[in-house]
């Protein structure tokens, strides 16, 4: 009799049985089908494609970086020891730490560039208004994680950062008690400041971050990527794509390793200090200044607290920045989509101002303080 | 180029190497920081432990008998001052899986709570229950009101 192998111990065959018995129960063939059919479309323009995955990689980073940064970080009156051990003793603890803290400053930037290539693009036009609102909640969050980590270390910068960074909404009528009840656990910043900190950091944010991320994502597989109006303009069979799998995921990835190597490079040639501890009865250092990324916000306050000044001042800037932020966030409200192709010069206009007033404040906001 | 099959054959299985190296030699690179970063504590710990002799104080107020108990290269073992007034330093951690063993006075035994593992006080040698092995026994000398314990 003729021995014959059961077609099972073919390893292909095997993977194909194995894949059916899940799929006939998770039904995930129309993913696999979607997944195989999506096409990227292929223009002058399309380089800003990638800056959402570099988003996306960038919060990967973050969270396998944040979950090693746990396992030595000690919360409470330990921090500032326990992150100078990171730091300067256990070993390769400077290059987790400063990974970290560069691939955190990347992705706010990322996000920026992701952002306003959206606007530019007109990205956010119907149906992907809620792409446009899960995104700003999403760097909403991102300035949340930066502020909160930044206190961590609690060494001076730390401590006069959050100060500075809490006194700012304090300023406004009836908001005193509730900063310091609610978010400073106190009249100083101190060690129950910290405790709750880390807790948004760690906890709080990642369970906010992580859903809104996934139904951003979802968006965006929903809708596809969005055409330039410089694109819908032209007759359809002028248009041209390339397929998602393989390649433009190879290109993301291709990308991805890029961004990697800068954040290696950065990491290893700038890492990460760490100042001295925080002291409460130490004065401010001079040149103390905040992060680049809310140096536009700080610097617009400052002026308009020149122009206005006192408390008035202050509350006027404060107004000035929700009124501008829901403007910014009721863009697809207004510039809607009325032809294809229509650009709706004045939205664009609009976002032009907004780049140029955030990169200016910036520039001065470091030219005063340097 | 060749449009020869077997040339790009060659050539697609070099692509495929090469990638798989350059691959390899990334997660080499961000696997050995990694593994390095988490064994630290470990590492630490171990040069912590890695001791030769321990000095214990004021032994002379050990009843007999009875036992104390302390430190070894940070794991717990046992000083029995025995009821013939003689010492003995053993190794507290039960050969079984690893539970703290106690000294019993009254049976003359040192025995293990989690499994029922029971040894000779003296030498430390497995007497019954599922330890495999003896405890580790140290030497000890008593003088002056001092016990100095050291690795056999």
């Amino acid at each position: 009799m003729e021995r014959r192998w059961s077609p099972v111990f073919n390893p292909s065959n095997l993977l194909k049985a194995i894949w059916q018995w899940v799929d006939a129960r998770l039904d995930l063939s129309p993913i696999v089908k979607h997944a195989s059919e999506k096409q990227v479309p292929e223009h002058r323009h399309s380089s800003w494609y990638y800056w959402g995955g570099i988003c996306l990689f960038l919060f990967v980073v973050q969270v396998l970086t944040g979950v090693l940064l746990m396992v030595y970080y000690r919360s409470g009156p330990d921090a500032y020891d326990s992150v100078r051990e990171i730091t300067y003793q256990i070993r390769f603890g400077w290059l987790i730490r400063s990974v970290h803290a560069w691939s955190a400053n990347l992705m706010i930037f990322a996000v920026f560039v992701h952002m306003f290539s959206v606007f530019f693009m007109k990205a956010y036009r119907q149906p992907r208004e809620f792409g446009w609102w899960s995104g700003l909640g999403l760097l909403g969050l991102c300035m949340v994680f930066g502020f909160s980590g930044y206190l961590l270390p609690m060494d001076e910068l730390a401590f006069f950062a959050t100060r500075v960074g809490l006194a700012i909404p304090e300023t406004l009528p009836g908001m005193s008690g509730i900063i310091s009840a609610v978010l400073r656990g106190g009249p100083e910043v101190a060690s129950a400041t910290l405790q709750r900190f880390f807790a948004l950091h760690v906890v709080v944010l990642p369970a906010l971050f992580a859903p809104l991320l996934g139904i951003h994502l979802w968006l965006v597989q929903k809708h596809g990527n969005a055409l330039p109006p410089s694109e819908e303009a032209k007759p359809e069979a002028e248009r041209k794509s390339v397929p998602f799998f393989p390649n433009f995921a190879m290109r993301d990835m291709a990308v991805w390793l890029i961004v990697l190597n800068v954040i290696a490079v950065l990491a290893a040639l700038f890492p990460w200090q760490l100042d001295a501890a925080a002291d409460p009865l130490k004065p401010a250092p001079p040149g103390i200044h905040p992060e680049w990324y809310f140096m536009s916000q700080f610097e617009a306050l400052k002026l308009l607290g020149r122009v206005i000044p006192g408390t008035l001042g202050e509350f006027a800037g404060v107004g000035l920045f929700t009124l501008a932020l829901l403007m910014w966030a009721a863009v697809p409200l207004f510039d809607t989509r009325t032809a294809p192709g229509q650009r709706g010069r004045n939205t664009t206009l609009f976002g032009l101002l907004v780049l140029i007033a955030v990169i200016a404040l910036t520039v001065i906001g470091y030219i005063e303080v340097l | 180029m060749s449009d020869a099959p077997e040339e790009s054959i060659t050539r697609r299985i070099f692509v495929r190497t090469g990638i798989a190296a350059a691959g390899a030699c990334y997660a080499a690179a961000m696997g050995y920081p990694v593994f390095q970063y988490l064994a630290a504590a470990a590492q630490k710990a171990e040069a912590e432990s890695a001791v030769k002799e321990v000095i214990l104080n004021d032994v002379e107020k050990l009843p007999a008998p009875s036992a104390l108990m302390f430190k070894f290269g940070g794991h717990p073992a046992l000083l029995i001052h025995h009821a013939d007034k003689s010492w003995t330093a053993l190794s507290a951690v039960c050969t079984h899986l690893g539970c703290t063993v106690e000294y019993d006075p009254h049976q003359e035994r040192i025995a293990c709570a989690c499994h029922g593992g029971v040894y000779n006080p003296h030498t430390g040698g497995n007497v019954s229950g599922p330890p495999p092995k003896p405890l580790t026994l140290f030497h000890v000398v008593v003088a002056d009101g001092k016990a100095v314990v050291s690795r056999v």
